[in-house]
């Protein structure tokens, strides 16, 4: 009787320092899943509700009535608006978002066609951000209250109000038009492309695979001005935040005692002042990233960059509405991805979460 | 003693910063002047009023102001320079004054970030506190809500709703505001889970008080400030997005003087006529900085804890 309580305490006991990591796990899956499956429902609503006739784009206005029926039949209009929900749900799940008007081909191929553009971009920008916006919010926070500071605001702040569209406008006409510093719009000059062969799909990463490096710099004179001001705008959420953090930090007691201890302001601030922000600035970087992924649909459409945005607006213009969902699915999905990934990486790095 | 203070009436200043308000009404209207002294000496704070104040009246007084009228077409003037004939900012591509369009484009762009402005906290507001205070499943459904619509990147749904319900002014303000009123729910859903349980609230519970009278006369006044710093911070995007939408051409149709249709349309001359494109942006860059210069300062006044000191 004895030992049986006893095993029982023990399986208890493993039981409840498994369980934890089981539940947390659980728990993610069945946000996820329910953030997906919304993320979809509010795609599959803008699909109902668009003016446009889904039959008739596919039978043309001269069709009888009773092609318009069978199509009609055939499309499920004609169940419950839930079924057709599952029906669009087993659709997504099996990566079928139908054909693009445009292009004629299924969505999918081309949203992995358009989508490492896309991602090139958004990582160069968030990159260039991290290296520069970090610095600057730390000292900002330093030097509170100095020119410094002051100067650090008012780039952020500048950075959340431009409009994005314009100043790609402006930048191109200045360093394209008038300078001639940078390549134009697109990814490469019209005598690189399709030179060397696509193996990520990023042709920064690419070219360098393949070894050539004229093409190379090519791509690196297209992406500098647009990843540029995804940088600054990423830069200007960093660098507010980290100023915020490390301000939080740096009136903390253990900094006091690291200076009474006699370290060096150096370490002071940029080890155990920066370290101790490391975990909530991830995820900033993080939502930044996200916000990129976003941001890109304006640049890309200045730009001409062949990535997910442009496909999007370009889909949008000529009505073709599977292109759009299956867009807008894909971003929303890599956003709810982004979000989890770094509460996940939160998890991962606190200490206290373990 | 009482006959000499009442022969010494306090001059307005010295009622507004009593330290011992003997009305309601007097700690209300003390408690904001000390906030817009706060402000006052917020230099950056004020020059995003300034510009505001001056929007403000370029769009109630367009029809004064503007030299030409708006619409008005004259090919034979078509793409003058700045200071050309007569365009201080130059004209269009259909020779129209771009000076009196950007003066125009005020009222759409003010009419917008209104209409955003007050439809958008509003319906976070309903959500947030019914979430808050009712709790139990009703929170668990709304609260999954607001974060499934958090998920979706905001300009994405935007444009897609747009494209659904279709191209314009109005169809733009509803994208936008369904698909900003998610950061307010969730304001005020943590306004009112640290109001819930306070001891006044209660009272009225014991007075008879039902769930909505609580929530409408003691909650919502509760959750407004917090509100309207987050409006004033967020103006700015709002201004972003509406002029992106139109610049798209799924914002204000032409011939309306919108400023991101306006850069849109100056887009292809960009090159060889510059100021077509770029007045336009510099007037969504000054308003936009102006809302977020303000916004940065009230948040700072009316929020210390936030701003870092």
């Amino acid at each position: 009787m004895a030992l049986t309580t006893d095993q029982e305490q023990r399986k208890r006991r493993r039981k409840s320092s498994f369980s934890p990591w089981i539940m947390g796990f659980g728990r993610i899956a069945f946000t996820v899943a329910i953030t997906m499956i919304g993320l979809l429902f509010i795609t599959f609503i803008i699909g109902r509700v668009m003016p446009i006739d889904p039959v008739l784009s596919i039978v043309g206005e001269s069709a009888s009535k009773s092609t318009y029926d069978e199509a009609y039949r055939q499309l499920g209009l004609d169940k419950p608006v839930i079924v057709q929900f599952l029906y669009f749900l087993w659709d997504v799940v099996r990566g079928d978002f139908g054909e693009s008007l445009l292009t004629a081909r299924p969505v999918l191929d081309d949203l992995i066609r358009v989508f490492p553009a896309t991602l090139e971009l958004a990582t160069v920008g968030t990159i260039i951000g991290v290296t520069l916006g970090v610095p600057l919010g730390v000292i900002a926070a330093v030097k509170q209250g100095t020119w410094i500071d002051h100067i650090a605001r008012v780039v952020a702040l500048i950075g959340y109000s431009m409009p994005v569209f314009w100043i790609g406008l402006i930048g191109l006409l200045v360093f394209y038009g008038k300078l001639g510093w940078i390549g134009g719009p697109g990814r490469l000059d019209i005598f690189y492309v399709d030179i060397i062969p696509t193996v990520t799909g990023m042709i920064l990463i690419d070219s360098l695979l393949a070894g050539d490096t004229d093409v190379f710099w090519n791509a690196v004179s297209h992406i500098i001005l647009p990843a540029g001001l995804l940088a600054y705008y990423s830069l200007a959420y960093i660098s507010r935040m980290t100023r915020s953090f490390m301000l939080e930090q740096l009136d903390q007691e253990y900094i006091t005692t690291a200076r009474v201890k006699g370290l060096s302001e150096h370490a002071v601030v940029w080890r155990h002042a920066l370290g101790n922000v490391k975990v909530p600035l991830i995820t900033v970087i993080a939502l930044s990233y996200a916000g990129l992924l976003e941001g890109s649909v304006l640049t890309e459409t200045i730009f001409s960059w062949p990535g997910i945005g442009l496909y999007i607006t370009t889909a949008l213009l000529s009505a073709d509405m599977n292109a759009v969902l299956g867009g807008t699915v894909v971003v929303g999905l890599v956003f709810v991805c982004l979000n989890i990934f770094s509460d996940l990486l939160y998890k991962y790095f606190d200490p206290r979460s373990k | 003693m009482s006959d000499i203070s009442k022969h010494q009436k306090p001059s307005l200043r010295e009622w507004l910063t009593s330290d011992a308000p003997t009305s309601r009404r007097q700690a209300k209207f003390s408690a904001w002047y000390r906030s817009w002294l706060a402000l006052r000496s917020n230099p950056m704070a004020m020059f995003g009023l300034m510009i505001l104040l001056f929007l403000l009246a370029i769009a109630a007084f367009a029809p004064i102001i503007s030299p030409h009228d708006p619409f008005a077409q004259d090919l034979a003037l078509r793409l003058s320079a700045p200071g050309e004939n007569n365009y201080i900012l130059g004209s269009d591509s259909l020779g129209r004054d771009i000076l009196s369009r950007l003066i125009y484009g005020s009222r759409i762009t003010l009419y917008i970030v209104a209409l955003v402005a007050l439809m958008a906290p509003i319906v976070g507001l309903f959500v947030g506190t019914a979430a808050g205070y009712l709790g139990g499943w009703v929170d668990v459904v709304l609260m999954r809500i607001t974060d499934i619509f958090l998920a979706f990147p905001r300009l994405v749904l935007a444009l897609a709703f747009v494209s659904a319900l279709g191209a314009g002014i109005e169809n733009a303000v509803l994208a936008i505001v369904l698909t900003a009123w998610p950061p307010y729910a969730r304001i005020a859903r943590a306004e009112t889970l640290t109001i819930r349980n306070a001891d006044y609230i209660h009272a009225i519970k014991l007075q008879g008080a039902g769930a909505l009278r609580v929530i409408t006369k003691h909650i919502w006044p509760l959750c407004i400030s917090s509100l309207v710093i987050r409006v004033t911070l967020d103006m700015a995007g709002i201004i972003l997005t509406a002029a992106g939408l139109g610049f798209l051409g799924l914002g204000a149709q032409p011939p309306s003087p919108e400023w991101g249709a306006m850069i849109s349309a100056g887009r292809q001359f960009i090159l060889d006529h510059w100021w077509v494109a770029t007045m336009p942006g510099l007037a969504i860059f000054t308003v936009s900085l102006a809302f977020n210069l303000l916004g940065d300062g009230l948040r700072d006044v009316l929020d210390p804890k936030k701003s870092g000191k």
